[in-house]
């Protein structure tokens, strides 16, 4: 099948705007500001069932429909901070493909009524901001940005800004934070972003993927988009495939694609033929889903069916873990980022990815008794529910599900 | 009134305004939800999770938008999480459960943490006592550990974020209250948080270091012993300390005090004032005070007190008894008849300045009083008066501030102005130069200094402006004397009157006139009816003088000068100054501090203030001084009870009528909730239980006919060539005999300093901070050069009080 968001695959030199052109770039964005009204798109939207695909699966044109308008201006913010580890699919876009992203962009601030877009991407993309300023630049000059646009009156101003290595950037309202040039640190919600949001003006914010969707949903039409997929979770998605695979990558597939088929069909199976003992399918902030039967790894990947396995399809960066990896080292790991990237805020997630951090460590080095893995789980409960944001969830995921899924392996290595 | 929103708390019915956060709804009906990161006077940011509660709120039927019922009453749905009371808004049917097992549990998660690092020094700590994290560990926490000692997290513990605040790291919790008061009380954004995660910490990125003049407050709202000031830090245990109201003594806003005071071997066993907190009063400081106020009190304890009396004798003051001092002073009184002068400062309570205008009375003398600043009979007549309030002000009142830096002059009005004019209060500032305050105002107004009286008269007629201001509902003015003298700010004064009186906006609260003093009680001392005279020189040559808390021999040379010709000098003060060393007869008076009295603020607010420490050595109260005087020439004035000498006032002086000493000493419910039990609510401001106060009436407010007299105004300055124009301002800490005594303040204190717009410094040849000599008037001296883009070119500015005596506009040589 050709891809729709990876079509750099397929088409050679789409980067450039006259390639792009060719290939049908910008007649989306051009029929919607001159043939339809702003809600007419959300319309679109909404009924191709697009998810959002930064994490939390939040319906894309509901989200655009809670634009509030009676409070101007609006704005809206490309999230290309990609920073959940094991995800690395916006990249690709963006360096590849970035006139579809662009267009994405383009359409869905027109959609809600937006002048100025900003993409945020973390810091170490800094080459790939200056590659997007140059493509923000032809599109000015090909009249496809700035002002009366396609003779209307609608304008339009992308800008780019770039993060200063924080994980949590990526959480929306701390990067709306980070934009105005405070510290990276999330807002309490509600209010959400599209009543209260950059500013304090109401503002989209979504995943570069998710907009990247947008052009051919509106060049093809809601219908096509829903063919694909599953009826909770229509399109393609982008799984970024890494850990102990032969074949690690991005692979575009439509949702409802089973572990099975991406680990051994597209991933090439798991390096030395070893087992699969675990997947995490949302990065780092991922529950861990026991694979003891075989069975699971032909759950399909969508919302719905990978919650049956207790966990959540988050962002699709699938992390495979096979049999080699004890789970002790794997949450010392995810504990370590979280306690790095814990941004302070709050109490719970500040004082328990620290606590957390010490368990693991111990526990990792032999140091520990069983009673510290129990106060471990504990911790991690006692912190779930009561973060300020999700960063402080996310940290407890891997712990908890870690401790009560593969149990034996903490067993192994904590002191009588 | 807002509209009233009923919801259930832990089963108990509370009606409270729309709007309200829960956890404030809670703490109005009695309940205590336990919060650190919340403040009442702060934005809610839900960060520290301590005030976790469930709430449920009622089903409401999609199609109808009614309650869905069941058995009777609305369903009602809880939240699987639990939720932050302070970040939630009440909501009408809203079911909150603060204490059931999931809420309890959850708080007691969040002590649990908050403690696994902090380093539970207490037995050391400042806080230890009057600390929210202590009282809120013992109702709330889980009571014991389960965080290994060593793996706490260690930080610096002896951070000076300037050279007054102290920073403890290990202490902090992060709850960002210090910095959110700064940025959104003070406007002073200079603390914020550096690093991420556990190692978070409070950092100040100014120069100086925490550079503003309210950062004392972050160590009354901090909820633990991380901020402390140098002043206080390891000075007492809290539980040591005597509460005594007061009222602070340094500017006209007349915060509201507490003296925590304690007798301690340290001080050869005597009580001492160990620090000055706020004491609540919405109506005139709220929970704040500013750094000056609160460090400023040295004075009243040190070495330099007087605390006996002296007669001059073979040149050389000697001590003396009281009776002996006061009949010399009585006899050379009587003897000088007309040619009696009597000077007093807005230092002394309005019993003091009473009994001293009525001696001048009965005496046939003259009472001035020690101001830089005239129009002062103004404000008595169209001054503000019952029910003015800045934090009852906003959309539909306009606040003009003209020839006054409130920050410098009036810190607290400065805040609750800035805040008014976030509430939507149209705020005009207009000044020579740039100031503060010019941030948040709605217009600006410039003009050149000389140019004061023409910029208000006009202001009406200036297009949108002049429109916004005669379309307020309320008007009030407040005028100072940046850049000017006394004829000039009378000048002024009369300008703003009468821009006042012509449009109405006199005699309702929230409309009239605001003077911005020097000191604590020049309006007392204009109620009493004290002139200001421009020429003291000439007003002194020969005379007899009876100056009482000044001290005009080290402010200037030329009185100096003037008082060396005079007949007799009689010099009553709390502590030796310049002038008590060419006196003939000293009397030494007590400090605030020691007595009780009333002070009348800029707002025409009559506050009492109360003992606190023991008399220093022999000084008498001012206003027994006077009598005792008094009683030496036939003249009975009240000389044992300030009360009896208030009453004598209240029925004499018309804008007092009806008051009465213990009308002064009611108080009212106030919100927020402070006070000692409520600790990690308000901080540890102390809760109003000795007075609110009560205003003046003015004469517009009491119906009287008012007409206002045209000041002529000085004639302007002209500055020759190789000269310029130079200006008096005003700066908080200067080098006034009641704030240089206290040497923490000296860093911020600095040196004399002229100040120039850095083409002035080009055209004249010197550099910052160069020193360079000033000479004007036949005042010659020293002073560093400042520079700032903030004046016009050709001016200089002269701060009071600093080593150069400047009085009024004058043409200067820097060189
Ligand atoms: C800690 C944290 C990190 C996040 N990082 C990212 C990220 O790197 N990229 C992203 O698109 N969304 C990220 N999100 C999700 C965003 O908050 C937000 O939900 C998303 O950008 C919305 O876009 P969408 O609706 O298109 O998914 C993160 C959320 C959290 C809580
Ligand atoms: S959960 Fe963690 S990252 Fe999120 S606000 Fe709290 S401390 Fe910051
Ligand atoms: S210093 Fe005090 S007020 Fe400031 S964040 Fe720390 S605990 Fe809070
Ligand atoms: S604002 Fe004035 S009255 Fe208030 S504390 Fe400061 S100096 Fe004292
Ligand atoms: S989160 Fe509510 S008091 Fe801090």
């Amino acid at each position: 099948m050709a891809h729709i968001l990876l079509r750099h695959r397929d088409i050679p030199d789409i980067h450039k705007l006259e390639v792009y052109k060719k290939n049908g770039g910008f007649a989306a964005f051009q029929n919607a500001v001159t043939r339809m009204k702003p809600n007419e798109v959300t319309e679109v939207v909404k009924n191709s069932g697009l998810r959002g695909r930064g994490g939390a699966g939040f319906p894309t044109g509901m989200k655009w429909s809670f634009i509030d308008n009676k409070n101007w201006p609006h704005y809206v913010v490309a999230n290309a901070d990609e920073s959940e580890p094991g995800t690395f699919k916006d990249r690709e876009i963006m360096e590849s493909n970035p006139f579809q992203f662009l267009e994405g962009v383009a359409i869905a601030s027109y959609a809600v009524g937006a002048n100025a877009a900003y993409v945020y991407l973390r810091g170490e993309f800094w080459q790939i901001a200056a590659f997007l300023d140059e493509k923000i630049a032809e599109m000015e000059a090909a009249g496809y940005l700035g002002k009366n646009l396609f003779g209307t009156d609608y304008s339009l101003k992308i800008y780019t800004h770039l993060g200063a290595g924080a994980y949590i950037c990526g959480e929306e309202t701390a990067m709306l934070e980070s934009i105005e040039g405070k510290r990276g640190q999330p807002r309490v919600r509600p209010p959400f972003p599209p009543s209260y949001g950059l500013y304090g003006k109401p503002t989209i914010v979504n995943n570069v993927e998710t907009l990247t969707n947008v052009p051919l949903i509106l060049a093809n039409g809601a219908e096509w988009y829903k063919s694909m997929g599953t009826a909770d979770s229509a399109g393609v998605k982008i799984f970024s495939l890494s850990g102990r695979v032969r074949k690690p990558g991005n692979y575009e597939l439509p949702f409802g694609t089973t572990f099975r088929e991406l680990i051994y069909t597209y991933g090439g199976g798991v390096q030395d033929s070893r087992k699969v003992k675990a997947i995490m399918p949302a990065g780092a902030s991922s529950s861990l889903i026991l694979v003891d039967d075989e069975k699971v790894l032909d759950t399909p990947m969508d919302y719905a069916s990978v919650r049956t396995l207790g966990a959540d399809l988050g962002s699709a960066s699938v992390i495979v873990i096979d049999d080699t990896v004890s789970m002790d080292w794997l949450i010392n790991k995810t504990v370590h980022f979280f306690r790095h990237e814990s941004c302070g805020k709050c109490t719970p997630c500040r004082e328990g990815t620290y606590w957390m951090s010490h368990l693991t460590e111990r526990i990792h080095e032999g140091r520990a008794t069983r009673a510290d893995v129990d106060l471990l789980l504990n911790v991690a409960k006692q912190m779930q529910g009561k973060c300020l944001c999700a960063l402080g969830e996310f940290s407890t995921m891997a712990v908890v599900t870690g401790i009560e899924r593969f149990r034996q392996d903490f067993d192994k290595v904590v002191k009588a | 009134m807002a509209k009233q929103v009923t919801l259930t708390i832990d089963g108990k019915q509370v009606t409270v305004p729309e709007g309200t956060l829960v956890a404030d709804a809670a703490k109005m009906a009695g309940i205590d939800i336990p919060v650190f990161c919340h403040h009442p006077k702060l934005e809610p940011v839900g960060m520290c999770r301590m005030c976790l509660v469930e709430i449920g709120r009622p089903v409401r039927d999609r199609a109808t938008g009614q309650f869905v019922m069941e058995n009777g009453a609305p369903k009602i749905q809880f939240m699987p999480k639990l939720e932050t009371a302070c970040t939630n808004k009440v909501e009408e049917g809203m079911v909150v459960l603060t204490r059931s097992q999931k809420a309890v549990e959850g708080q007691k998660g969040t002590i649990e943490f908050l403690l696994t690092s902090h380093p539970l020094d207490c037995p050391i700590c400042d806080k230890g006592g009057e600390c929210p994290l202590q009282n809120l560990t013992v109702a709330y926490g889980p009571g014991k550990s389960r965080f290994l000692y060593d793996e706490k997290m260690h930080l610096d513990k002896q951070v000076p974020l300037g050279e007054l605040i102290w920073l403890d790291r290990e202490r902090c919790i992060q709850c960002a209250r210090c910095i959110r008061f700064q940025n959104e009380i003070a406007g002073d954004p200079v603390i914020g948080f550096d690093e991420r995660g556990r190692a978070t910490q409070i950092v100040s990125f100014s120069d100086p270091g925490f550079d503003s003049v309210f950062s004392g407050n972050t160590t009354d709202i901090c909820p633990v012993g991380a901020l402390t000031t140098s002043d206080f830090r390891f000075g007492a245990r809290p539980w040591e300390l005597q509460a005594h109201a007061s009222i602070c003594t340094q500017c006209p806003v007349g915060c509201n005090t507490t003296l925590n005071t304690r007798r301690e071997a340290k001080s050869g066993g005597r009580i001492v004032v160990k620090r000055v907190m706020p004491r609540q009063n919405e109506d005139v400081n709220e929970i704040w005070i500013c750094d000056k106020g609160r460090f400023a009190y040295h004075y009243t304890e040190g070495k330099q007190r007087l605390t006996r009396p002296m007669i001059r004798k073979d040149g050389k003051l000697t001590r003396a008894s009281w009776d002996a001092a006061t009949k010399l002073a009585a006899e050379n009184f009587q003897k000088a008849k007309k040619n009696f002068v009597i000077l007093a400062s807005g230092r002394l309570s309005n019993e003091d300045l009473f009994n001293l205008k009525s001696l001048a009375e009965h005496a046939d003398g003259k009472a001035y009083i020690y101001s830089h600043m005239g129009g002062g009979e103004l404000t008595s007549l169209v001054g503000v008066g019952e029910g003015t309030n800045f934090g009852s002000m906003g959309a539909g009142t306009t606040i003009v501030v003209v020839a006054s830096d409130l920050y410098e002059e009036a810190p607290v009005w400065y805040l609750r102005i800035k805040q008014a004019a976030a509430r939507g209060a149209n705020l005009i500032v207009m000044n020579a130069r740039e100031t503060k305050l010019d941030r948040y105002a709605s217009f600006t107004v410039r003009y050149a200094y000389g140019d004061e009286v023409k910029a208000v008269s006009d202001l009406a007629k200036k297009g949108k402006i002049g429109d916004t201001f005669l379309k307020s509902e309320n008007a009030v003015i407040l005028y100072g004397s940046d850049g000017l003298g006394v004829s000039g700010s009378a000048a002024l004064a009369s300008a703003c009157a009468k821009l006042l009186h012509d449009n109405g906006f006199t005699g309702r609260p929230n409309n009239g006139l605001i003077g911005v003093w020097g000191r604590a009680n020049d309006q007392g001392a204009w109620e009493m009816g004290f002139e200001v005279e421009e020429d003291l020189a000439k007003a002194f040559k020969g005379k007899t003088v009876y100056i009482a808390g000044a001290d005009p021999v080290a402010d200037d040379p030329k009185l100096a000068k003037a008082l060396e010709g005079a007949e007799f000098v009689a010099v009553q003060d709390v502590m030796t100054t310049a002038t008590t060393e060419i006196a003939d007869v000293v009397l030494p008076a007590q400090a605030f501090t020691e007595r009780e009295g009333t002070l009348t603020s800029g707002e025409r607010r009559v506050q009492r203030f109360y003992p606190a420490v023991p008399v220093t050595g022999e000084a008498k109260a001012d206003f027994a001084i006077t009598s005792q005087i008094a009683r030496h020439m036939g003249i009975v004035l009240e000389g044992t009870s300030v009360s009896a000498v208030f009453d004598i006032l209240a029925a004499s002086v018309k804008s007092f009528e009806g008051l009465t000493y213990a009308r002064l000493a009611e108080v009212r419910p106030q919100w927020p909730i402070v006070g000692r039990s409520d600790l990690y609510y308000g901080g540890t401001t102390y809760e109003n239980t000795q007075g609110m106060g009560a205003q003046l009436s003015a004469a517009a407010g009491r119906g009287e006919k008012v007409s206002i007299p045209k000041v002529e105004k000085e004639a302007l300055v002209r500055p020759k060539e190789k000269e310029l124009l130079a200006v008096p301002v005003t700066k908080l800490y200067d080098r006034g005999t009641t704030i240089l005594p206290s040497e923490l303040l000296h860093e911020r204190i600095g040196e004399a300093k002229v100040i120039l717009h850095p083409e002035t410094a080009k055209s004249l040849g010197v550099e910052e901070d160069q020193k360079v000599s000033v000479s004007f008037n036949g005042v010659n001296g020293e002073a560093a050069v400042k520079l700032t883009d903030t004046i016009s070119v050709g001016v200089a500015l002269i701060p009071r009080s600093m080593g150069l005596a400047i009085r009024e506009p004058v043409a200067v040589k820097v060189k």
